[in-house]
């Protein structure tokens, strides 16, 4: 059974003191709802899920006791990947017709500070001050840099990208476009990121609607078809956040092995993909990504970058809406915001972010602690 | 004298004149991991030993924390005297990188590929004002 998504639905990224986490998903579920002209006494199951929002089945209360079935999932940053991909199988299966998944998520201002003991580790790894995510980019990337010849200019460049993107995106968090000036001179975070480089946990939103293809045509006149939803975990030897120790070499990470599967699922490659989001927790993330997910050579994204190929009006745009650099990263919501901007880009409906000539195909990549890739590839 | 105490036992060898990283050793693949645990990540057995791991390494790559940390960062700093630390992964000799605060804090400092050796410094006091005492890795001075 073919899997299509009807629906679209998004509480704007940001911050809105005057909504708890779980209201911004009811919100966002009953506009991907609407979006497909049904309601929610038609959904037969949902999948959600949040990290600092609560419980995303509490969203019942909000939505209607239905009885459906409703089940919380959560993998880190990768969640909206794999809440998308438990859906995808709910449908392939046969077992259910149509269907919600949502996310949402209200952060406290600043990093992350995620617990040792709910990841496998002892105190004294937090305690003495290892145990933070921006350590682990900037590490990343560090040694990345160094292994490929990738400049700060190109760092710089990608930040410009993100906050211009933003500045056309409504729902964006960041809606100023910045000067390379306004970003190479910000504070320093963890060298070599600076403050305008990392995303921030925000506020936010987000649903779809999604269903077997062969009904697709009763919710929407433009169904986006969803190939293929492909969640993998590390392999040894994947350079990995919260790790004490990393092994004596560099394996492919699970965003290399998610990807490859996906295409091969989908019978196309990273040359069929028209736009894609890629998950940019921080600049580098955005430019290693780029190899990782098979859409050029490690080393190769220096000149992408400098040739404007991963801008809205480029071969491959990345990110058009201002990806979380711009709008922030509500953890349980960010991976299916990726989702809903591609289907917005597929239908024509992007707006002032519109990648031109009618794109086909689409492909999302969302990346969560400690080594999880989620991969969706799209299609009309 | 200062009374001194491991804030965790196990992550090096203590007390010791010359201490070193503890890690394990898988005995079916031969794989290494910090900390020493009984599980082998690479091969899914699970029949280690714990190891020394030596005290000298190179640094693989690096970063600098430079604001404090919220919890569950721990010591007995204020924002006002929190001092900026590296953090790096030193490769040891086994080939095991093992992620550590640096004592070398600035860009100009440090470097991929520069020599690091072991050392042992306090974090903090506990309740009953003993002195507990972490690993770290500086730069290797030339003999």
């Amino acid at each position: 059974m073919d899997v299509a998504i009807v629906g679209l639905g998004l509480h704007p990224f940001g911050r809105s003191p005057s909504l708890s986490g779980l209201e911004q998903g009811a919100i966002a579920a009953r506009a991907a709802m609407a979006d497909a002209g049904t309601d929610f006494k038609a959904m037969q199951f949902a999948f959600g899920g949040s990290q600092d929002g609560g419980n995303a089945d509490s969203m019942v209360n909000l939505l209607g006791l239905t009885g459906l079935q409703f089940t919380n999932i959560w993998n880190g940053c990768a969640t909206g990947g794999s809440s998308l991909n438990a859906a995808y199988s709910a449908i392939k299966s046969g077992q259910y017709d149509i269907g919600l998944v949502t996310g949402f998520d209200k952060h406290p201002r600043g990093a992350f500070n995620p617990k040792p003991s709910e990841w496998g580790l002892d105190d004294w790894y937090g305690e003495t001050g290892l145990m933070l995510t921006t350590q682990f980019f900037a590490m990343k990337l560090q040694r990345y840099m160094h292994d490929y010849n990738i400049s700060r200019e190109t760092l710089v460049s990608v930040a410009e990208k993100a906050f211009r993107n933003g500045s056309v995106t409504p729902t964006a968090w960041r809606q100023a476009a910045l000067s390379r000036e306004e970003i190479e001179q910000a504070p320093m975070v963890s060298e070599p990121l600076n403050k305008y480089m990392f995303c921030s946990p925000a506020e936010g939103g987000c649903a779809l609607v999604i269903c077997r293809a062969d009904i697709a045509h009763n919710y929407t006149s433009k169904p986006i078809y969803l190939k293929t939803a492909v969640v993998r975990s590390r392999n040894y030897g994947s350079f990995e956040v919260f790790a004490p120790s990393q092994a004596p070499f560099v394996a492919e990470s699970p965003t290399v092995t998610a990807s490859r599967t996906a295409f091969e699922l989908a019978g196309i490659g990273p040359e069929d993909v028209d736009v894609a989001q890629l998950q940019d927790t921080e600049v580098g993330a955005e430019i290693m990504h780029m190899a990782e997910n098979g859409f050029c050579a490690h080393g190769d994204q220096e000149q992408w970058i400098a040739e404007g190929r991963t801008e809205i009006t480029g071969a491959l745009p990345v990110n058009t809406d201002g990806g979380c650099l711009a709008n922030g990263e509500p953890v349980g919501a960010s991976g299916l915001r990726q989702v809903y901007e591609i289907c917005h880009q597929l239908r024509g409906s992007a707006g002032a972010r519109q990648v031109p000539n009618s794109p086909k195909v689409g492909y999302t990549h969302v990346y969560g602690a400690p080594g999880i890739s989620g991969v969706n590839i799209l299609a009309v | 004298m200062i009374e001194q105490k491991p804030l965790h036992d196990g992550l090096f060898s203590w007390p010791d004149s010359d201490p070193e990283i503890l890690g394990s050793r898988c005995n079916e693949c031969g794989q290494h991991a910090f900390p020493p645990q009984n599980s082998c990540r690479n091969c899914t057995g699970n029949n280690t030993s714990v190891v020394g791991l030596g005290r000298e390494g190179t640094l693989w790559t690096w970063t600098i924390q430079t604001f404090m940390p919220k919890d569950p960062y721990l010591t007995d700093e204020t924002p006002e005297t929190f001092v900026p630390y590296g953090v790096g992964y030193v490769e040891l000799e086994c080939g095991l990188r093992v992620e550590s605060r640096l004592r070398q804090n600035t860009t100009s400092d440090l470097a991929i590929g520069m020599p690091m050796t072991l050392e042992i410094i306090p974090i903090r006091k506990d309740d009953q004002g003993i002195e507990l005492v972490t690993f770290q890795f500086t730069k290797k001075e030339p003999n």
